[in-house]
């Protein structure tokens, strides 16, 4: 089986979503890649280094700078022609993409796989995570976004793949890039965390939740989530939320400080190696799936622990 | 301008979903079933672009069993003006409700299409990109903010690293996210009046729509079980379990 990777980048760099893409796609067969974008042959070369790589396609052009998927879709479609599977991690713009690439081919999409147990054969996760389905694909072509946290990371070196250049399939003129806001960031990235500390609803408001949370996180050297709870207060930005339908993380450690845990929160940080949960009510949920859990105020015992570390 | 909102009845977000011992679903009886959340938020939309006079009606249309009709009442009663119940016992997969949905829009001529992102049943994250590539239309997926301007429509979406805003040509899809807005509670005389709202009730058939699954479910199973751990009595003991995990030093 021939498959068609989507290359996840930013400012020139492969990101750790597509290296969990890439080793999901070498379980079906070939891995091909795709780097679409506007002066993106950086991220061609950094591409092609990855370990196993085949063939890295290229769509270099003005048309794909902001990656909208009434552009890119085409292409992937017209590419598809000689590929078996479209593979997309489960990022934002894997999301918005593969869909729209999986209706143009009258394909079924086979969202967030978990597991690949044949070549038409994957478990994903269903009822924000509360049950695992196994389904079996009768489309011809496949069309698959991956769950970055359960596939181990490709390495980036040690792959020898040739770049090749596609045809820009062009603007179709049916939307444009604005702009964006786009938060820099002081600290790692959630979704590729080893760490991260992440805060709820009662830490009280803004402020408070960076005077609480973002010195613990620094001393541990996290990257900071939060709560669906703490984003819809407008605490933090929408970037920050952990849950089924914000970011789906599994560091090696999770720290939720006054979250209670949701179902749709631990949907998205269950997985996690050791959740630690500081919570003032001792009935929270959280400390079910808690490994070490410490029942207190936060206000009192956050400081207090980022004092000591 | 019309506004056709797709709403799916689902188990209610606030149920803990069973599996069943034989693995071959989620248990749905008696359980309580509600609205999507995330379609509630594209009717509260819908809605609030016809009070701003943008809009001039909005149709809410589902695809489901005869009870879904309890979920386009709640539309209705929320404040969409008519209803579409296309009937059928079948699990319908996100390209079949695309499929069929592309078909009202035929019909309905509609200037958005605003539906919820995903289901919290199946967690697909489909149906809005599928619809959008069969009708050659664009797509604002994921939105906390839409703002009508002539026939375009600029759209603020929450992607992974922040917000990035589009502009789409109308008609145009959008996919609702968790901060567009608050959705109203349908008020008592506004649940009465919507009892005598239209509802249309349709089958697959009537469209010609092939509706038949092209993923087959083998099994569904409950994810491995995290258990609790221990709790600790205060920070100095919660420090030392850190060290000794590596974590601080």
């Amino acid at each position: 089986m021939k498959t068609l990777v989507w290359v996840e980048h930013e400012g020139g760099a492969v990101k750790d979503a597509t290296l969990s893409a890439v080793t999901a796609a070498a379980k079906l067969g070939e891995v091909h890649l795709l780097v679409v974008g506007e002066g993106v042959s950086a991220v061609a070369d950094a591409a092609a280094k990855i370990a196993g790589v085949g063939k890295v396609h290229v769509a270099d052009d003005a048309a794909f700078g902001h990656a909208l998927a009434e552009n890119v879709a085409p292409l992937i479609v017209e590419l598809m022609g000689h590929h078996d599977a479209f593979i997309a991690p489960a990022t934002s713009n894997g999301k918005n993409i593969a869909p729209r690439v999986a209706a143009l081919l009258d394909v079924m999409q086979i969202s967030d796989i978990l597991s690949v147990e044949s070549e038409d054969t994957f478990t994903r996760p269903i009822y924000a995570g509360n049950a695992i389905a196994t389904v079996k694909s009768k489309d011809a072509k496949k069309v698959i976004t991956v769950r970055g946290t359960a596939f181990e990371k490709a390495e980036r070196d040690g792959g020898s793949g040739t770049v090749e250049a596609v045809a820009s399939t062009g603007d179709k003129g049916l939307s444009s890039f604005v702009g964006a806001e786009i938060a820099k960031l002081e600290r790692p990235e959630l979704t590729s965390a080893k760490i991260i500390v992440s805060g709820g609803r009662a830490l009280k408001d803004g402020p408070t939740f960076e005077e609480v949370i973002f010195p613990l996180a620094d001393k541990l050297g996290a990257a900071v989530g939060a709560s669906r709870a703490a984003v819809d207060a407008g605490y933090v930005p929408n970037d920050y939320q952990v849950g089924q339908t914000g970011k789906i993380v599994a560091p090696e450690v999770y720290v939720a400080v006054g979250i209670s845990g949701a179902i749709q929160h631990l949907a998205g940080m269950k997985d996690s190696k050791t959740i630690i949960a500081i919570n003032k009510d001792e009935d929270a949920p959280i400390f079910q799936v808690a490994d070490i859990g410490l029942v207190g105020d936060l206000f009192k015992v956050v400081p207090e622990l980022t004092g000591k570390l | 301008m019309k506004i056709l909102v797709p709403v799916k009845r689902v188990i209610d977000y606030n149920v803990k979903p069973r599996v069943k011992a034989d693995g071959t679903g989620v248990d749905l009886a008696n359980v309580k079933m509600s609205m999507n959340p995330f379609d509630e938020i594209a009717i509260e939309e819908a809605i609030r672009l016809k009070e701003k006079g943008v809009a001039t009606e909005v149709i809410a249309v589902s695809i489901g069993v005869a009870k879904a009709q309890e979920t386009l009442r709640t539309s209705l009663a929320m404040g969409a003006d008519r209803a579409i119940l296309i009937q059928t016992d079948e699990e319908v997969e996100p390209l079949g409700v695309a499929k069929l949905l592309a078909k009202v829009q035929e019909e309905e001529g509609a200037g958005l299409i605003i539906l919820g992102k995903q289901a919290i049943d199946d967690d697909s994250n489909q149906t809005g990109q599928m619809l959008a590539a069969l009708l050659n239309l664009p797509q604002g997926t994921f939105a906390s903010k839409v703002e009508v301007e002539g026939d375009s429509v600029s759209v603020t979406r929450e992607v992974d690293g922040g917000l990035e805003t589009v502009k789409l040509s109308t008609p145009a899809i959008i996919t609702t996210d968790l901060r567009l807005n608050e959705p109203r509670y349908a008020s008592l005389p506004n649940i009465m009046k919507a009892k005598s709202k239209p509802l249309a009730q349709k089958t697959p058939a009537d469209y010609g729509v092939d509706i038949s699954a092209r993923l087959e479910t083998l099994k569904v199973v409950e994810p491995p079980k995290r258990t609790a751990g221990v709790k600790v009595a205060d920070v100095d003991e919660l420090v030392a379990k850190l060290k000794a995990m590596g974590v601080a030093a």
